[in-house]
Parts: C-alpha cells; structure tokens; sequence
C-alpha cells in the first residue's frame, strides 16, 4: 500500500490543513503524519471524523503521497496526483499580479 | 414529530395509512391515504364518517384529484429530500389552481430554513423534528418565519408583494396621507 | 441605473442577517456541513480547493463606480487583493475565510449589492447585453426587464429548489452578444408586426456535458406577459424536469425529451391559467423601474471630432486599441470602451484591487459613473466621449488595462480550472496564459482577425469552450491533464456547438495545435473571411489533417 496522509479543510477559514503526528492540523504538507498501513489510515480517519464533529474541519479524506526530490517540492513527501500538489502549493500561477504592458 | 399549525404546536388527530392492504382505523378515526390507496378504495372512504386526507409523494401532482378535492380535509405534501422542490409548486396549485382551502400539511424532509418558502407557497401546517419542549420548537419556528418579510411575488399566502406596497406608497404618497 | 429603495434595501439587509445567524448556527455545531452547504451555496459560498470562494451577483453586468470601489474595498480586506470576473458578469473572490463572510455580505449590501442565489438550484444572476442602452441596433434596454426579472427570482418561494440551477439571458440587439441561445431561457426583445414591444422566448439551450442550442418557443411575448410567461416555464420545470439524475436535470434535457412542441403546448396551458392573474408587474411598476435606466445627459457632439480623429492618425498604438477595443455608440461622438482584463499572459478576468479603483475613477471622470461587466470576462465603459478617448487609453495604459485585443485569439474566455476549482480536471488558466504569449505580437492577431477561444478545466463547461471558433476542454488521462478541441462554435445568434476534431493533445501539445489550426485557416481563408467563416465554408477536415495527417 502507498504512503497516505490526512487532508480536509478547516471549517473557519477554508484553509488545506493536514492531520499531523500529534493529532493536530497543520497548513504544511510536510508536517503531515504518514500513514504506511490501512490500520494507520483507518485510525488518522477516526481523528479526522473526532474533528469533524468537533467543528475543526470538513470533508477529511485520505490522499497517496510519495518521496520527493527536493527539486520538486520544497517537502520531504509530496501528493501523487496534480490537483493534490496544487492543494498542497497553491495554484500553479502568480495571481494577483496582473501582466503589465510591455 | 411534531405539528405545527396556525403557529401553535398541536396534537395530531390523523392517522397515516399509505400501503394499500393496510387496516384502516377505526371509522371515526380521522385518516390520511396515499394516493394508491385512494385510488383502490375510493368508495369505501368515502362511505367513512370521519375526516380523509392524502398524502402525496413529491412525483404525485394534486391535479390527478382536481376533481375530488371536496372529499378531503388535508393534504399532506412530501418533502423527500430539501433539494426536492416539487410541493411549493403543487401547494401553490392546489391554492391557486383549484380552490383548495383546507389544511396543507408539509411532511418528510421539512428543514427551517424552508419552512418561509412552504408557508408563501399555500402550507399551513408542518411535520418539523420534537426537539426540546413545544414551546423551543414554536420559538425556532417562529424565529426562521420573521426573518424575511420582503417579497417581490405574488404567491397565496397573506403577503402583500413589494410592487403592490410601492404603489401603495405612492398613491399614499399623492393623495396626501403619508407617513 | 436602478438604484435600491427602502424594500430592496430591507430585503438585503434580512438576507445579511439570516446568513450571519446561519454563519452562526454552523460555528456552534447547530448546522452539521451537510445542513449548512445548502444554505452558504444560496448566498454564494463555494468550498473550493483552497479556501471558500464568495461569488458576488453584477446583476446584468451593471456596475456603479460607487459599487467596483466597494468590490476592489472587499478584495483588499477580505482577500488577497484581486477577484475574478465570470462569464456570468459576476465576480469571485478566492479566499474568503468563513466567518467574514456575513461582514462581507454586510459591505454588498450597503452598496446595493448580494451574494442571493449565486449558487444553488435556482435561478441564478440574470445577464444582459452588456452594451444595452448604448447600441446602435437595440430594440429596447434589456436591463430593464432583467431588473424586473431580478426581483422576481429573488427568494422566489416557489422556485428555489428546482431541479437544477437555471440561468436567464436578455438582449434587446440584433447582434447577441449575451450568447442568449444557450442559457435556460434566452429573451430577446423585438416588434412585432404592429411595432409592438415584446419578447422572442427561447428555451433549453445551454452548455455543460450535453450541450445544446435553444428553440424558439414563442415568436412574440408581448412585453407585459414577461413574468407570467417565465412562471409557467418554471412551474412546467420544476414539476417535470428530472430529478434523478443531475447531468439530465436541466430544462434542456427536459425540452429535448418531451419534444419542443409538447413542452411548448404545456407552457402555453400553464400559461393561459395564470396569465391575467396577478404575477405580471402593473404597467406602473414597471415605469418606475424603467425611470432608472434613462440615459445620461448626452451632450450634442459632432462624430468623429478632428482632435479625435487627428490623435488616430498620429498614434497608431491608440489606433490599433481604438480599432479592437471601441464599439459604435448610438449616439454621435461618444464611443463603447472595452476594457480588456486579458493582458498578454495575464489570468482572464482577473482584476487587482488597485485596477478595480483605477477604473471606478475612469468611469467617474469619463462614463457616468457607470461600468459594465461582459461574459467574456472583459469590462466596459458604455459613456465615453470620443474626444476623452486619448487621455483616458493613456490612462488605462497606464494600469496594464489597454490590451488592444477584443474578440482576437489572445482575449480568451478561462475557467479558473484546477487552480482554484474542485471541479476542475484540469488547469484552463495556464493554458490560456500560454496561447497568449504564443501570439503576443498584437500585428499577427490583427492580421489572424476576429477569433474566439475558450477554454474549461472540466466538462460544466464555465469556460463556454462548446461555443469557441476554437474551444479546448481539459481532461485528466490517467492523472494527466489533456485538451481536447473543438472547432466551428459561436456563442452569438447563429449560436452552433463546436465539433471535435480529434483526440486529445497533451498539455504540452496544445499551443502548437492551436497555431497549426491558426496557420490552416489562414493558409486557406479567401479574402477578408473571419474563421469561423472560414471553418463554415471548408469544414472540419482540413484542421484534422494538419492536426493529425503525419500519425
């Protein structure tokens, strides 16, 4: 079985958290606790559900992560699928910076 | 479950029989049929001295029994799930369309954040969930009817629509007896 | 422009503090998620990839400078300095954070604004030309009647749960440049015989995973009927349409089931019982909201003043935005300004905060305080002077905001795509980025012409990419993004879905098939045709050569 981590999105601001190894949420990706067995993901999805019902954070779900090199991603571990990494590093262009006219 | 009816929370007198070989009570037991049902026995409910009402899923509308309404005191509306939208149109027809002046129950899925849109649309009475006493779910009721009373349509409840308030203001207006 | 009265005002402000008890119901554990998403997505609240996303209503695209200070005021304060503007004339923000949101829709609502019905199954933000009141070929204002449609749908209590969200268009022009024929109802307002004002309804078009081109339902509404008309529709939808299956529950999927006669001959019946009962607006009402779309105080100008016309001759950058960007006015020596938000290798749509105040001021100084919001994710200034033309493109030069390439293939329609949607399959913003800067030089997107293309992340189809010339859809193939393309789309009133030409290129692929298509029509194009001539006229098959001729 592949790597997983924890991801949901907290419940005030919307934000993408990770559950990390002390049953916290973290923005960062690379703080998230790894799960290396279904007994390991089944048991962070039972700390997901606990924050869910305690109004923390919504719609948990498990995603497969993978070593990265540190060319790609500023982690130890990054997603495997695309829309993950975007979750994880924020869209993929610079908004917020309207081209200029040359 | 709890009634409730001209804003009071009330006991229910009726009994819901929807399947079609299921006893009926007793014949002085006010008694709510499906639409299957009715359509079964019709004679020997109507050979009843209490009280009928029909239930209708949200797929069945009122005009299949235009022409029986008189035959019935109430009639309960299903709200299967809050995105099915069906009954506010079937309420509406049964007011509009075909007269109806008897009690119009919303059943099933009956959240309070739609209860404003049902009592516009011709309910009058709603299937809400007993939590706490009568008197939290009266307040709860209350509480999500008073938080809107603006309305741009014409629909059959007692609300005056917002273009007919205008010009109510401005005939008020040069006739002299505003404010 | 209509401006709120004491119950407009009331209406919003309940709206405002509904929500924030909402806000508050879910905070306390009162509402669980799946009770509360209904509600937040009523008022426009979106979970999106990153954070929630707010979609702001424009309704019809009209916009005061009062209003776009607010929205640019909002953008600062709540989020990260820009917004995004729809194809819906509607704006987004991409990171508000939840428990701003009742303060943010308290902002809207002292500027005469909301968030009401921007998401949900019900009818959302009714559009319009966003040249009404100022094109020459114009029957009649369409903002009128989508003002009148506005408060209708609002909190319509017995259309707020239909089976799918149902989006309404109006044009009063020839021209449609509001793509009518694929909204759930398009209207376009006409005379008929006897020089009376009314309506052509058309029904069921609309883009998504079955897209489809409206039919005509009636040739001629008279104009008072509107909104008994649009209530036996609705009424007809909402009892009928399908509720099993939400790709097949748009009125579409209805009209091309039953048939269009048969859902024409259940509207009419409908219709004929309602029709002189009390829906319709009195002829009053309808003069009071009419009022407020009066023109501005026009001054008598001469067309094409010699000061004018003399910058054009001296300056051909100026010359080259005026020749894109301007459109004829009705009214001698004032001029339509498009301000185009698609800055070669810019985000279509987006706007700093710092441009929304720029351009607020513009409008202040030179177009009655008025702007426009357009599908295409571009801006307008429907007042302009022709003499105030210059000093005001020097300005807009001066904000990044003077692209001159309106309706040429850099001015490209984009979903926000799997940047920020949850929906998306693919990215659409860089891909747009991409084709931009592909052909960034502005004198070869002159010569290319005329040419629309549009882009989605994923089949819902916001990017409208169905009626592009050219249309390109993002898949994912096996945890790869794809764009697959379309060709031969128009959005306007020889509305027409585009064709695939064929399978679907690798994102890495994709700017050099749209060139290949580019090079193929102008390598084929016969004196002065447009592309989507062009394609008419030789079809598919010499794209897909080019595309495909060496595998």
């Amino acid at each position: 079985m592949s790597l997983q981590v924890v991801t949901a999105n907290r419940l005030r601001d919307g934000r993408v958290i990770y559950l990390d190894a002390a049953d916290g949420w973290s923005t960062d990706v690379a703080a998230a606790r790894l799960c290396e067995d279904e007994a390991a993901a089944t048991a962070a999805l039972a700390i997901a559900a606990a924050a869910v019902a305690a109004r923390r954070v919504v719609e948990p779900y498990l995603i497969a992560v993978e070593r990265a090199d540190g060319a790609v991603s500023p982690t130890r571990y990054r997603p495997v699928r695309y829309r993950e990494v975007i979750r994880a590093f924020g869209p993929s262009i610079a908004a917020g910076t309207a081209a200029k006219e040359t | 479950m709890a009634i409730i009816k001209h804003s009071q929370v009330v006991e229910d007198p009726w009994t819901t029989v929807t399947a079609v070989d299921d006893p009926l009570p007793s014949n002085d037991q006010p008694v709510i049929v499906s639409l299957a049902r009715w359509q079964a026995d019709r004679a020997a409910l109507i050979a009843r001295r209490s009280p009928l009402g029909l239930r209708l899923s949200s797929a069945e509308s009122p005009a299949v029994v235009a022409d029986d309404l008189a035959y019935f005191e109430l009639f309960a509306l299903e709200f299967p799930a809050f995105t099915d939208g069906r009954a506010y149109s079937h309420a509406r027809l049964l007011r509009e369309r075909y007269g109806y002046s008897g009690e119009i129950r919303a059943v099933g899925h009956v959240l309070r954040d739609q209860l404003i849109f049902m009592r516009r649309c011709g309910f009058d009475a709603f299937e809400v969930p007993r939590s706490g006493d009568a008197a939290a779910a009266l307040a709860q009721f209350q509480a999500a009817l008073s938080e809107i009373d603006v309305w741009y349509q014409t629909a059959p409840d007692a609300q005056t629509p917002v273009f007919a308030r205008r010009q109510h203001m401005s005939e008020a207006f040069l006739n002299g007896t505003a404010g | 422009m209509y401006r709120y009265d004491e119950f407009d005002q009331r209406l919003v402000d309940q709206r405002v503090a509904q929500f924030r008890d909402q806000v508050a119901r879910r905070l306390s554990g009162e509402l669980t998620e799946d009770e509360f998403k209904p509600l937040r997505l009523m008022n426009g609240l979106y979970l999106q990839l990153h954070a929630y996303m707010l979609r702001v209503a424009i309704p019809y695209g009209t916009l005061s400078s009062r209003q776009l200070h607010q929205l640019a005021h909002i953008a600062r304060r709540y989020d990260r300095g820009f917004a995004h503007f729809t194809t819906r004339q509607n704006i987004q923000y991409n990171w508000p954070r939840l428990e701003d949101t009742p303060d943010i829709l308290a902002e809207l609502a002292s500027v005469e604004m909301h968030a009401i019905q921007t998401s949900g199954n019900c009818i959302r933000n009714t559009t319009a030309d966003q040249y009404a009141g100022v094109a020459a070929d114009e029957v009649e204002d369409p903002r009128i009647h989508a003002e009148v449609i506005r408060q209708w749908s609002t909190l319509h209590p017995e259309f707020s749960f239909l089976p799918r969200k149902f989006k309404i268009a109006v044009t009063g022009a020839q021209h449609d440049r509001a793509a009518i024929r694929v909204h759930d109802i398009g209207l376009v307002i006409r005379r008929d015989a006897n020089a009376n004002v009314g309506f052509e309804v058309v029904v069921g078009g609309g883009l998504g995973r079955t897209p489809m081109v409206g039919k005509t339902i009636r040739e001629f509404l008279p104009k008072q009927y509107l909104l008994s008309y649009l209530e036996a529709i609705l009424r007809v939808y909402n009892q009928l349409g399908r509720r099993d299956n939400k790709y097949k529950a748009r009125v579409k999927i209805l009209v091309h089931e039953t048939g269009v006669e048969e859902f024409t001959e259940m509207v009419e019946t409908e219709w004929r019982h309602i029709r002189d009962g009390a829906i319709d607006l009195p002829a009053e009402e309808v003069a009071r909201i009419r009022a407020y779309f009066a023109a501005p105080d026009y001054q008598t100008l001469s067309a094409a003043p010699p000061e004018y016309t003399a910058k054009l001759a001296a300056d051909p950058t100026f010359a080259d935005w005026v020749r894109t960007n301007i459109a004829a006015h009705k009214v001698p020596g004032y001029a339509i300004v498009n301000i185009s938000l698609k800055p070669i290798g810019g985000i279509p749509g987006d706007a700093t905060a710092d441009q929304m105040d720029a351009i607020a001021d513009l409008a202040a100084l030179y177009s009655d305080r008025e702007i426009r919001v357009t599908h295409e994710q571009n801006l307008v200034l429907p007042y302009v002077r022709q003499t105030d033309l210059y000093l005001l493109w020097q300005e807009l030069r001066r904000q990044g905001l003077a692209t001159a390439n309106l309706n040429l293939i850099s001015d490209i329609i984009a979903c926000p795509g799997l940047d920020y949607c949850a929906l998306a399959n693919a990215r659409s913003i860089p891909v747009a980025q991409q084709i931009s800067e592909r052909f960034a030089d502005l004198k070869r997107q002159h010569d290319i012409g005329e040419l629309r293309l549009k882009i989605s992340g994923c089949i819902n189809a916001c990017g409208h990419h169905h009626v592009g010339n050219i249309g390109i859809l993002g898949v994912d193939r096996r945890g790869e993004e794809y764009y697959q393309i379309t060709l031969g789309g128009t959005p306007d009133e020889q509305a027409a879905i585009g064709t695939i030409v064929g399978p679907a290129f690798a994102s890495d692929q994709v700017v050099d098939a749209v060139e290949t298509i580019v090079d193929t029509y102008v390598g084929q194009r016969q004196d002065g045709e447009l592309f989507i001539d062009t394609y008419r006229r030789i079809g598919n098959a010499p794209f897909k050569e080019s595309l495909y001729g060496n595998h």
